[in-house]
């Protein structure tokens, strides 16, 4: 080994506190990294790959025959900023019921498919693929969507469509793959004149791609250029390509805001860190590198063999931290890895490359600082033997503290810190960063609970009732041999509910599968019945129902839509339509946000065919479940329906996640942040150990010096809590609507507003407890050290 | 004849392998005497201040200080009996820089938990007694290396020890601050302080002590009482 290289692993192996800390910080801070990056590419990469390789539509856009013609459509291909545009294509909204040739599959009714006429699958876009026999040749066949959600039959099944006069006949040929889910289904274009009723108005599909379609923004800005193209209103609907890879990024997108933000921090971490390490190493080993410089070492080999010291554990902390990130990674990315069929996908090897390559680059640049100072030390002076300088810094401080009525070894603590400005300001830094991080995570599980209670809002109620009817609920299987058991009457269902003495209130809910404008596939729209005041989703903008005619949906909803608060949709199913006004925008993920939440008389009126499926029922408090269940089954036994207690939803596997993973990187943050103080305060205790002699020779007692070492960073570690108090809070703020933005949707006020003050007060405290824990180990050191030898350090 | 206010028994002190820094020592220093402990490098002089400072233990042996076993204190009981019992004064002065004269001075007291109060008093009284009140609000870097040692050993009487400990308190010093600082020694003595003083400086045990021994190899090889000062 050259004699740089012994002197490199001398230093790391004498300073073995020092190296596990930069071990650890940057084992952190590339976790962290690796994760986030990785999931950020990897829950992208797939749909950006397949959508350019298919060159999707950035923009499907749905439009209303009567109020343009095909020629005025065609046009607005030629719109500044369109690149390529396909279409106009005929399409129509089919409700389609599997025919006697499905075998088990058979006589099901499939919810309703848009459907477009299309001559080929390819084109200048939304170039489909064919996953499945072949595409349309002739009349009476069509092809539909792999992602469309119906029964799984072969090509060569026949469909009956319902909404036609007579059930014409389509055969199922392929199945097709487009990538911005441009359609449930194709059929040639003359067979879309055929399939629309008589009387009804044709509707006509462009899609569209555009120079810049990067962010919403963009995408709004293109659909407005075509809006301003056409007649008032003859666009009806539209589609962002964007929502479509919201959805396919599932919810792994979710994690990477908030998995970033714990990446950052470490990394600030791993600087502040690193570069008080090697600074205090160089300080404490100015009589070191005299020597080694009139041994012969040249200036560049100081400042190598320093970088050395700071390498060597880094490089530990990074292999470390991209093996763990990897393993991390997995359970995350197996969500996304499902919804591509894309087999396993893991962390890009890229990734951990070019995390690795940064994070030793960021090592090497803070420890180039210090270890550059030492290659400069004068000879002479480095060698020469003596205590360092004093530091004349604090003199003042040091007086006033003096002064307050405390003991003398608190307020001799108390004053420490203003010796050392620079270092202390460091260590307070360390220690804001934990304080955030703990404040930071302590606001995301608060919120992440808000929001799994968001979520079960929708299982709401002690007590639930299902009545059988169809897409509401479990359905009631029958015995065998018997028939199957009809619905349970609602009206009944409600009456025995309402004349239990012990509920408090109760709603109904019946579901259906609808065609919405614009929207490809058919959508989930719940209608409500009762009193539902008490289980309503929490409200993002607008209010919730309160008459016929209004619906609320998920933010993701109206982007897909490209609507607002106050827009109307058009629900269109089983040769129904009904127009209702959108008063609200609410925290609603079920349906992954596209579930459309209306009054069920607002359904029933227009004549879709629904009804309740299931009631949720709150009881008075005190009431015992099991009683009422009791009492509440023997009224309902007439009706058929029977009532169960409610389980309450359960809770997400993605928010369990999140919360270990929360708690995981949260742990790791602080146990940095403390380290980062036990670091500072090792070195004091080093540097300080004469004056620690003096003290105990003049009769100050293990306790006492224990009580002075942890003083000297308790009030850094109060002061760094009050400053990474509201830090944190200011990251959650940032953080948790990015989250949401990540998903699609915006965040109601009250899953963001979770800090209150007794719990910021406690919080604060958490400073002065990282402070005071990292300092623990070092004051029993300087408690334990041994008089005599402390006076003869020099 | 008043008990030993130092009274070492039969004391050995062995540092791992070798000869023993101390071997088989056995001395009492009474009331009022000023012992100087004289002998080349190596001799066992530190040691055996160590010992009766309570910073080192024997090997074997015993160490009893104004009546305390010192050798069987814990080391919280160690940091008391420093805090209450001794003062020590230091060849390199042991001062903090950071701290002004008066808070040096007043260190041990505050240490000890004394009142505020009584805790200037005597600070005053000892800014004046030696002659530095002048400097009472400088910090020691700006002080002489006799003004230095003065703070020093006003520390060291800041509790009223039955014992004043001095490790080669003119060692570092210049001959006018030297001179200086063995009056005041002899003064303090004078004045019935007991002094354990180790020194080479055969001009300072000659002008302060009342006694004077020489180790050589960690044994007591004369024991000369001094006829008069």
């Amino acid at each position: 080994m050259s004699a740089l290289g012994r002197v490199v692993r001398a230093g790391v192996g004498r300073r073995r506190v020092q190296t596990l800390v930069m071990t650890l910080t940057t084992l952190m801070a590339v976790t962290a990294s690796v994760l986030a990056l990785g999931l950020l590419v990897a829950s992208r990469a797939p749909f950006d790959h397949a959508f350019a390789a298919q060159k999707g539509a950035h923009l499907t856009g749905q439009f209303d025959g009567k109020k343009a013609t095909a020629a005025q459509i065609a046009a607005t291909a030629h719109v500044p900023g369109v690149t390529a545009a396909a279409g106009p294509f005929r399409s129509v909204s089919l409700s389609l019921r599997t025919g006697s040739d499905a075998g088990e599959m058979s006589g099901i009714t499939l919810p309703p498919l848009t459907v477009v006429g299309r001559k080929d699958a390819g084109g200048p876009v939304d170039d489909v693929d064919i996953v499945d026999g072949h595409w349309i040749t002739g009349p009476g066949q069509i092809v539909l969507s792999s992602d469309y959600e119906g029964p799984p039959v072969e090509p060569g099944t026949r469909f009956q469509v319902m909404d036609l006069p007579g059930h014409p006949t389509l055969t199922l040929v392929g199945y097709a793959r487009s990538v911005g889910h441009s359609a449930d289904g194709w059929v040639s274009p003359a067979q879309v004149g055929a399939l629309t009723a008589a009387g009804t108005a044709p509707q006509y599909q462009m899609l569209y791609r555009f120079a810049s379609a990067g962010t919403r923004a963009q995408v709004a800005a293109g659909r407005s250029a075509i809006v301003a193209a056409v007649p008032a209103g003859a666009l009806s609907g539209s589609q962002s390509y964007l929502t479509v890879k919201l959805q396919a990024d599932g919810s792994t997108a979710a994690f990477v805001p908030f998995v970033l933000a714990f990446g950052v921090l470490g990394l600030v971490m791993s600087v502040l860190i690193v570069g008080t390490v090697v600074s205090g190493a160089v300080g404490a080993g100015r009589r070191r590198i005299g020597i080694l410089k009139s041994l012969g070492f040249t200036p560049a080999q100081v400042a190598r063999a320093y970088v050395g010291q700071a390498l060597i554990p880094a490089s530990l902390g990074t292999v470390l931290g991209v093996v763990l990130g990897n393993l991390l990674a997995v359970p995350l990315l197996a969500e996304a890895s499902d919804a591509y069929n894309a087999g396993s996908l893991t962390v890009a090897p890229w990734v951990d490359v070019a995390v690795a390559a940064g994070a030793l680059g960021v090592v090497l640049v803070t420890a180039l600082v210090p270890a550059l100072r030492a290659g400069r030390l004068r000879t002479a002076e480095a060698i020469s033997v003596g205590r360092a300088a004093h530091a004349t810094r604090g003199l003042g401080a040091q007086r006033l503290v003096g002064r307050l009525p405390l003991p003398r070894a608190l307020s001799l603590g108390l004053a420490h810190p203003f010796a050392r400005p620079a270092r202390t300001a460091t260590t307070a830094t360390a220690v804001v960063f934990g304080a955030v991080a703990v404040t930071f995570a302590f606001g995301l599980a608060t919120t992440l609970q808000g929001i799994q209670e968001g979520i079960n809002r929708g299982e709401s109620g002690a007590v639930v009732v299902p009545t059988g009817a169809p897409g509401s609920g479990p359905v009631r299987i029958a015995a065998p041999g018997s028939s199957a058991p009809e619905p349970a009457d609602p009206a009944a269902v409600a009456a025995a509910i309402k004349a239990q003495p012990a509920t408090r209130a109760f709603y109904g809910t019946g579901r259906t599968q609808l065609s919405v404008a614009g929207i490809s596939g058919a959508t989930t729209v719940v209608g409500y019945q009762g009193d539902e005041s008490w289980a309503t989703y929490p409200v993002i903008s607008g209010r919730w129902l309160k008459g016929p005619g209004e619906a609320v949906v998920n933010t993701r909803f109206l982007q897909a839509a490209g609507i607002g608060v106050g827009d109307s949709i058009t629900l269109t199913g089983g040769g129904h339509t009904t127009s209702v006004r959108i008063v609200g925008e609410v925290f609603n993920t079920h349906e992954e946000g596209m579930e459309v939440l209306t009054g069920l008389s607002t359904l029933t009126r227009a004549g879709f065919d629904v009804s309740v499926g299931e009631f949720h029922v709150d009881l008075r408090p005190g009431t015992g479940v099991a009683g009422y269940l009791k009492a509440l089954n023997t009224a309902l036994e007439p009706t058929g329906a029977e009532a169960f207690a409610n389980d309450g939803g359960g809770n997400s596997t993605t928010i369990a996640m999140m919360d270990a993973l929360i708690a995981s990187l949260t742990l790791m943050l602080v146990t940095v942040a403390g380290l980062g103080v036990l670091n500072t305060v090792v070195l004091d205790t080093r540097e300080r150990v004469h004056d620690l002699g003096v003290f105990k020779a003049l009769g100050m007692a293990p306790r006492q010096t224990v009580a002075m070492v942890l003083t000297s960073v308790a009030g850094t570690g109060l002061v760094a809590g009050v400053i990474g108090v509201p830090a944190g809070v200011a990251v959650h703020r940032w953080i948790v609507p990015a989250m949401g933005h990540s998903i699609g949707t915006n965040m109601p006020p009250e899953v963001l507003a979770v800090y209150h003050l007794p719990g910021l007060v406690l919080l604060g405290l958490g400073g002065l407890v990282i402070a005071v824990a990292g300092a623990l180990l070092p004051a029993g050191w300087a408690a334990r050290t041994r008089t005599a030898t402390a006076l003869r350090t020099e | 004849m008043s008990t030993p206010v130092i009274d070492i028994r039969d004391v050995s002190k062995k540092y791992d392998e070798g000869p023993p820094a101390l071997a088989d020592l056995s001395l009492a220093v009474r009331a009022g005497e000023a012992l100087a402990v004289l002998g080349p490098s190596g001799s066992g002089k530190s040691t055996l201040l160590n010992l009766v400072a309570g910073l080192d233990r024997p090997s074997a042996g015993s160490v009893t200080v104004d009546g305390l076993r010192v050798d069987e204190l814990s080391e919280a009981g160690s940091a008391k009996y420093r805090r209450t019992r001794i003062g020590m004064v230091f060849q390199f002065f042991n001062l903090l820089d950071d701290l002004t004269v008066t808070d040096n001075i007043t260190l041990p007291a505050q240490l000890a938990g004394l009142p505020r109060a009584e805790v200037r008093v005597r600070a005053a009284e000892l800014l004046e007694a030696l002659g530095i009140a002048r400097h009472a609000r400088a910090y020691p870097g700006r002080l002489s290396g006799g003004e230095r040692q003065r703070v020093a050993v006003a520390r060291a009487l800041m509790n009223r020890p039955a014992l004043l400990l001095a490790d080669e308190p003119t060692g570092a010093l210049d001959t006018a601050s030297g001179e200086d600082v063995r009056n005041l020694l002899a003064e303090l003595n004078a004045d019935g302080q007991t002094i354990l003083l180790v020194t080479h400086d055969l001009a300072l045990a000659e002008s302060c002590a009342t006694r004077t021994i020489e180790l050589v190899d960690g044994r007591i090889v004369s024991d000369v009482a001094a006829v008069a000062r």
